[in-house]
């Protein structure tokens, strides 16, 4: 007779899905509700850097799809959490341990959004390296995250359309324009390669998320593929990638590239990037100046409820 | 510059700045919800601000940034209720309770006007406002009659703007010239029915006010609403002729 992990195990091999009734080993739903707290974090935490520019966006348009834009990360945001909900955890007790510091969030949001340019430049790199994550997640054999992941991508790639854009309209415009595109392109470029994670030989959870059909590719795949993507967009804007090592294979097809300094990306996972206090101290903030509103929400529904019985 | 074009900006600045606080709340909202509702109220508002400012700048051979971005303090013809500091969520509610409220009762009107363009407008933001009036009412029910914090700062809010709300209301020379403007003096007796209504049942009591403040119509603001300009028209500024 099959046993319920016996089915588990069947599904996976046939490359169906799990839903959150069917029986998993407990090693399976840990790693998704932490995989999958941490991409909600990060797109809650990621509201911020551009969020910063919402104020001072150079025109009215600008402003009114990078308000779009961050309104979209939060809906993200909800869907993801409520993906992570499913695995019998809640959302608030995701925020503490967020909160806390023992919960992540991606790295790439503890770097500082200097100019204009770098609305742009995160649209364009982060939205793309995250489509290049993303995308396999569509396929990912737990259920409501990958049905999660279909909805956040579209809107991941209308993001990264949009901040090409951002960078296209620079590219095009004053020698003071073209100058803000390129330093944001010389800052983003190495932070957006580590978003892939350290190289396969130094990763830690790859080889049993790719066994539970959670992870699809390697790391260092999912990098050549963004550079592969993304170096023929820099030519396109009249861009250099910041990396003298960098050459187009012929006989491979690939480009070849300087790997990012790891060292750096493992003292800002530690908590040492530069803005690694700001970005936790800004959702603390906002989460504790918010307790008395949540509070009063919960007793006026208590006493709604009171007066039905 | 005609009256018409007049009337058109003060409508658009009250969008225009009403969404720049708006915005201020993304990624700073009690909750995610509220991150989202209130990113959507703001867009509506920056919707309305830009199609009122296109339209008055097409009557001058101006754009909606030249208007934005390129007109001093002094110019700005917004509530100034639209531009104090965002202050707490109680303010924040309260201020989307009298204004939409306004604008709701204002929109209404200004859909059956004689100029095409601004009773197509409102026609789009009587749908909107609307919406904002509801989430502003559920919010000022929840924290009025909510817990005994929620209640003070509530109170407190709806009386901190209260003497804010008269200046929604006055007429002026140019509301009597130009035919298509809604003249707002009427609809008090409306927007106070409603809003006292909410404020009723939110167990809050009703603000009083020896005083209303006066000015915005006329280009004399408050102290704060300079900060927000400097803010909202500097990358712009810091390259004249560039376009983005
Ligand atoms: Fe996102
Ligand atoms: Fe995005």
């Amino acid at each position: 007779m099959l046993t319920r992990m016996d089915s588990f195990q069947a599904t996976i091999d046939a490359d169906g899905r799990i839903e959150p009734r069917d029986a998993m080993p407990e090693g399976y739903r840990k790693t998704l509700i932490r995989q999958i707290a941490q991409h909600a974090h990060s797109e809650i935490i990621g509201m911020q850097p551009e969020g910063n520019w919402i104020s001072r966006a150079p025109s009215l348009r600008r402003k009114a799809i990078l308000m779009a834009k961050v309104q979209d990360e939060a809906g993200h945001g909800l869907y993801l959490y409520a993906a992570a909900e499913t695995l019998g955890v809640d959302r608030a007790e995701l925020l503490d341990l967020l909160h806390a510091g023992r919960q992540k969030y991606s790295s790439i949001f503890n770097y500082p959004t200097l100019t204009w340019a770098d609305i742009g430049a995160i649209g364009w790199l982060v939205d793309g390296a995250a489509i290049v994550n993303q995308v396999p997640l569509c396929r990912c054999s737990y259920g409501p995250y990958a049905r999660a992941m279909v909805r956040v991508c579209k809107e991941e790639s209308f993001h990264q359309r949009q901040g090409f854009e951002i960078l296209h309209t620079l590219c095009n415009g004053t020698p003071g324009q073209k100058a803000m595109a390129q330093d944001a392109l010389d800052r983003w470029w190495w932070p957006s390669l580590m978003m892939f994670g350290p190289p396969d030989a130094a990763s830690t959870h790859s080889e049993q998320s790719m066994a539970w059909g959670i992870k699809r590719h390697s790391n260092d795949e999912l990098r050549q593929r963004f550079v592969d993507m993304t170096v023929p967009q820099a030519d396109i804007l009249g861009l250099r990638v910041p990396d003298d090592g960098l050459v187009y294979d012929d006989a491979t097809g690939h480009y070849t590239f300087t790997e990012p300094d790891y060292a750096e990306l493992y003292e800002v996972v530690k908590g040492n990037g530069p803005c690694n206090e700001k970005r936790l101290a800004h959702r603390v903030k906002a989460h504790e100046d918010g307790a008395w509103v949540r509070e009063a929400a919960a007793a006026y529904a208590a006493k709604r409820q009171e007066a039905v019985a | 510059m005609s009256d018409l074009f007049d009337y058109t900006v003060r409508l658009g600045d009250d969008a225009l700045i009403a969404a720049q606080r708006t915005a201020e709340w993304i990624a700073a909202a009690p909750q995610l919800e509220e991150d989202v509702a209130l990113g959507n109220i703001g867009l509506d508002q920056l919707g309305q601000a830009r199609s009122l400012l296109q339209y008055a700048g097409s009557l001058d051979g101006r754009t909606e940034d030249d208007l934005a971005y390129f007109r001093e303090e002094r110019e700005f013809r917004n509530l100034q209720l639209c531009e104090l500091p965002n202050g707490d969520f109680a303010h924040a509610m309260a201020r989307l309770l009298y204004f939409a409220t306004y604008q709701h009762l204002l929109y209404e009107e200004l859909r059956t006007c004689a100029d095409e363009t601004l009773a197509g407008v409102a026609g789009k933001a009587v749908k909107e406002v609307a919406y904002h009036v509801d989430h502003a009412t559920q919010w000022v029910l929840r924290l009025g009659d909510g817990t005994e914090e929620s209640h003070r700062r509530m109170q407190a809010a709806l009386e901190a703007l209260w003497p804010y709300t008269g200046e929604m209301f006055e007429s002026d020379e140019l509301i009597g010239r130009l035919a298509v403007a809604v003249d707002p003096a009427p609809l008090r007796a409306e927007w106070e029915r409603r809003v006292l209504a909410v404020i009723d049942e939110s167990t809050c009591s009703r603000p009083e006010a020896s005083y209303q403040h006066t000015g915005g119509r006329s280009g004399r603001h408050t102290e704060h609403l300079g900060y927000l300009l400097a803010e909202l028209q500097h990358v712009a500024r810091s390259h004249p002729g560039a376009t983005w």
